[in-house]
Parts: C-alpha cells; structure tokens; sequence
C-alpha cells in the first residue's frame, strides 16, 4: 500500500479503461441477446461472491465457509418478501434489506466466533450455513406450513443493471478498503494477530466489522439472483457450493492483487457455463483437471501467470545485468 | 514519580505460580532492568503489564490508573508499547509499512496519514533503518528485525516502553549499538522497563534493576546492590 500513490496523473489511463469497460458492461444488453445478458449476470454474481470472499478471507488468513449462508439469506430473504402473488416490495429494497441481514448475521457470529482460529474457525462458518438452512426448514414446516417458495418475475434486464451495480459498489468498498489503514490492519493481523493488538489494532473490532461488509455483498448479490430463480426452498438457498466456488475461484484467479478474484471468478464461471453446455457429462471432471492444473503449476493464480509473462518480457535484453541481484 | 506499579501480581499456570503475589514499581524516566533464571517470570510479567495475559490476582496501575483488566490494544493506546523476545514484526510487509501501523493505530489520538509516514519515516531514521524502508521486513537481518521492532513500538508514542531481551542474539558490535540505541531512547523522554540476559548491558544502562526466581521477587536495587547481594549470586549470577 502506498499512500502518496493518490496522484491523478497515474490514474489517468487506467481510469479511463475502466470507465470504457463499465459503459460497455451497462449497455450491454442494447446490443447482445438474453443469453449473453443472463450469462453476464451469473459472471458478475460469482464475482461479487469471490470479491467479497477475498476482501476479509485474503488479508487476514481467516478461512471462511460461510458464504453460502450469507448468499442464502439474500435468497431467502428475497423468497419471503417477493411472492409471486400477494404484497411485493420494491425490488432494490428487498435487495438492500437481503444485504443488511446478513451484514447483522455476520457481526454476530463474527463476535462469537473470530476468536477460533485456523481450521476451527473454517469449520464453524461451514456449520452455520448447515444451521441456518435447518432453522428455516424448521420454520417452514412446522410454522409456515410451507415447502418452498416461488418469486415474482422481474425483467432479466432490471436483474441485470442491480447486479452491475452491486458489483461496482463492491469494487470500488474493496479498492477503498485495501487502501486505507483498516486494509493495513487486516493484512497485520493475517501477519501476526498478536503483535497486532499490541501495536493498538482493535483487532476484534477489524475482523468483525470486514466479515460483516463481506458478508453485506453476498447477501446482496443472494437477493438479487433470486428473482431468476423462481422457486426457493432452504435446500436451493443453502447450497453449500457456494462455499466453496468462491475459494476455488479466488485461488484459480489468484488473491495477490484487487483484480486476481475478478479474473479468476469471470474465467471460472464462463468456463463452467461453456463445459456445462458442451459436455454436460465430463463437464465437472474437465472442470476437476483444470483446477488441479492450476493449483499445481501457478501457485500465484492467473495472475502470477500474466505477472512472470510481462516481466520476462520486459526483462528481455538485461536478463543478464539482473542475474547477479 | 511511579509510572508503573504493581501490587501482589499473581499468575498460575495450571497449578504452577509463574508470577507469585510480586509487588514493583517503575520511576518516571529510569531503565528498570529485570532478570532472572530461565523460567523465573519474566517474560509472564511482560504479559501480564502489556495483557497478552490477564491477571490472577493483585494490580497494576500505569500514572496511578489502573489497567489491569484492559485490552491489549487499549494498554497500548494508554501509552505501554512492548517488544517481544521472539521478534513479532508484520514479514511480509514492507518494512515503513510495520512502522506506520503503529503510528496509524497504537497513538491516543487519530493521526492523518501523512503525519503518520512523516512520524515513520523519522523512526526508521532514529534506528537506522531508512536505507531499507521499502524491502519486505522478512527479508532484514535478525538485528534490523529487532530495530524495526522498537521502531514500530515507538510509533505508537509511549511513555514507558518494555524491551523483552533486544540484545538476545547479537554480537558485540551489535549489542553495543543496542545499547546505545537503549540510551537514545531514554534521553527522547521515554522511561525504559527491560528484560536482559546479557549482564553488561544491563549493568551498563540500567539505574535500578529487579530479580525473580520463580516467580517470586528476590532482590531489587542498584546494579551495584545487585551484583554484591548474596542471594542473587548464590541463585543467578555464580560466583
């Protein structure tokens, strides 16, 4: 982290990329069909879960699992409160509610729980989604009555600018954060949790509050994918994958840099989509090997890999001056 | 006056008394050494001022307040910075990075970041670490670790600072530089509590120095009382 880095002139150019790339993705949908739409918002959405995933698990070295409950309680949050007949809230309402939700969930459990370390606390957070996918299913069936639940219908295009939204937010939390001193603390206390406090670091108090905002965007991006989903029961809603992709797809991107996730979880995801549609029966075996490839032989993710290529390049004629340093 | 006090402070572990009902106290702008045996309590102390440790019983008050019972972040913001005896530094940060944590977070009052990278930069100056202040901490020698160490528990602007064994691991030259480096640190105003294995440095700095033995304390007084006091040779010191 540099803090004099704040200088206009070196923001110039990437800014202006990204400011082309965000007006390309928001007017997406005038020139490309529902598939492509629908296809990007399912991107964005395992973005937003693997940003999110990285924001608070990349720094502090705190494992977490629970990402599929957070996710679920925007599902389910959007189950109850869009019915496809009866009362409906406002859409971003709902949305931002869903996020709320989980950001209080996670202050509590994370009071309760950063205190475990190491696997332990993996390992609780996983227990949570289990917990709260029982607790509902309790409440369904023996308050409600009920099995599952269907959603109002909501244009795929509407789906599709929240999404973009929410993700744009998230990005810009996440540069924000990285970038102050609370960014700072967290990546201390993955370092060395104890020297941490010693060195006045609220170090409860910075875990819990960057679990919550995690937290907070996965609830969101849970409420809104909801709405293309249609039917919603605990079982769909609590899907412990979504535990698990997110981490693949920080590791498969690589967690080094701001970027890495977002690259790792738009290449993942269009990959499964792709091998989902064009072998359905090998997809998750293909899927499997790419993985293991991955893991073993580019330890800095995909972007360790684009990181050794431009350096070798740039290196080119003074490999040799180097060699001795 | 008395900057740190400490009424019958007591910690077992399990069954074992590792600090027994020891009463001390700190003046205001004196290096007050600490040493002992293997084992003695010293370090357990350290943790029981800086509350890595919470007391079992007794009390210990820093400026007549008591601050037993706080947080370990909260002794530090009061004015206490530690160093420990296995150096405890940030690796793989840059090393003004570790120094500017401390500076950002450990100080009573919010400070803005670039009083805080002007606050860092002249610490790196004041231990001599500025050459190497954008290199990764994991990659400096065991005695910079230890500079940075101290650095980064200056930045948080304490009253009182608890050296744990900064001299432990380094050679002549080096140990003469900490203890130069020790003196500096005293002349900026800041009173020094330290934990010392090697006897002429701590004979050399200090004005007053304390003995545990198992927990319990056996002597306490100047250098030259302590190097005449029977009970510390016949236990510590040898003839």
């Amino acid at each position: 982290m540099d803090i004099t880095a704040f200088k206009s002139k070196n923001f110039l150019i990437p800014g202006i990329i990204l400011f082309v790339l965000l007006i390309a993705l928001a007017t997406l949908p005038l020139y490309v069909g529902l598939y492509w739409v629908i296809l990007v918002t399912a991107i964005l959405m395992y973005t937003i879960l693997t940003v999110s995933w990285a924001l608070f698990s990349g720094p502090s070295g705190y494992l977490s699992l629970a990402s599929a409950a957070f996710f679920g309680v925007g599902i389910y949050t959007s189950a109850m409160l869009l019915p496809n007949t009866g009362v409906v809230l406002p859409l971003l309402v709902v949305v931002a509610l869903g996020g709320v939700i989980s950001f209080i969930i996670a202050l509590l459990v994370g009071f309760l729980t950063l205190r475990l370390r190491g696997i332990y606390f993996a390992i609780f957070t996983f227990g949570l989604v289990e917990l709260i996918k029982q607790v509902l299913i309790f409440w369904e069936i023996n308050i409600t009555g009920t099995r599952g639940r269907f959603i109002v219908l909501v244009d795929t295009h509407h789906v599709f600018w929240i999404m973009l939204g929410i993700f744009v937010l998230l990005m810009l939390t996440t540069y924000f954060f990285r970038r102050s001193k609370f960014g700072l603390a967290l990546q201390s206390i993955g370092e060395n949790e104890e020297a941490a406090a010693h060195r006045g670091i609220n170090v409860t108090m910075v875990k819990v509050i960057t679990f919550a905002i995690s937290a907070f965007f996965m609830g969101t991006a849970g409420a809104v994918i909801a709405t293309k989903w249609t039917y919603i029961d605990p079982y769909i809603a609590f899907n412990a994958l979504f535990s698990f992709l997110p981490i693949l797809m920080a590791i498969f991107g690589g967690m080094g840099q701001i970027y890495g996730p977002v690259i790792g979880s738009a290449v993942f995801a269009y990959l499964e989509e792709t091998l989902l549609t064009k072998f359905p029966y090998y997809y998750m075996l293909t899927f499997g090997i790419v993985l293991v490839g991955v893991i073993l032989f580019l330890p800095g993710g995909l972007v360790g890999l684009i990181q050794r290529l431009t350096r070798r390049k740039r290196k080119g004629g003074v490999v040799e001056q180097n060699a001795n340093t | 006056m008395r900057i740190l006090e400490g009424e019958g402070v007591t910690k077992y572990f399990g069954g074992l008394a590792a600090i027994s009902n020891v009463d001390f106290h700190v003046e205001q702008g004196e290096i007050f050494g600490l040493i002992g045996p293997n084992g003695a309590g010293k370090t357990t102390l350290f943790n029981l001022v800086s509350a890595a440790l919470v007391l079992k019983s007794g009390v210990i008050k820093f400026k007549g307040q008591k601050i037993s019972g706080l947080k370990p972040h909260q002794i530090c913001r009061k004015g206490i910075a530690r160093t420990f005896q296995s150096v405890k530094i940030f690796a793989n940060m840059q090393v003004r990075e570790n120094v500017l944590l401390g500076a950002l977070f450990g100080t009573s009052t919010t400070m803005l970041s670039a009083d805080a990278a002007r606050e860092a930069a002249e610490l790196l100056d004041f231990v001599g670490l500025s050459a190497m202040s954008t290199i990764p901490a994991s990659e400096l020698t065991l005695v910079d670790q230890k500079r940075l160490e101290v650095a980064t528990a200056l930045a948080t602007k304490p009253e009182l600072l608890l050296l744990d064994e900064l001299m432990a691991g380094l050679n002549p030259t080096e140990t003469a530089e900490a203890m130069e480096l020790v003196t500096n640190i005293r002349a900026k105003g800041i009173t020094i509590f330290m934990i010392e294995h090697v006897m002429k440095a701590i004979m050399g700095v200090c004005d007053r120095i304390m003995v545990l033995h198992h927990g319990e304390k056996i002597a306490e007084g100047t250098p030259q009382e302590i190097t005449t006091s029977k009970k510390v040779i016949e236990v510590y010191l040898g003839e």
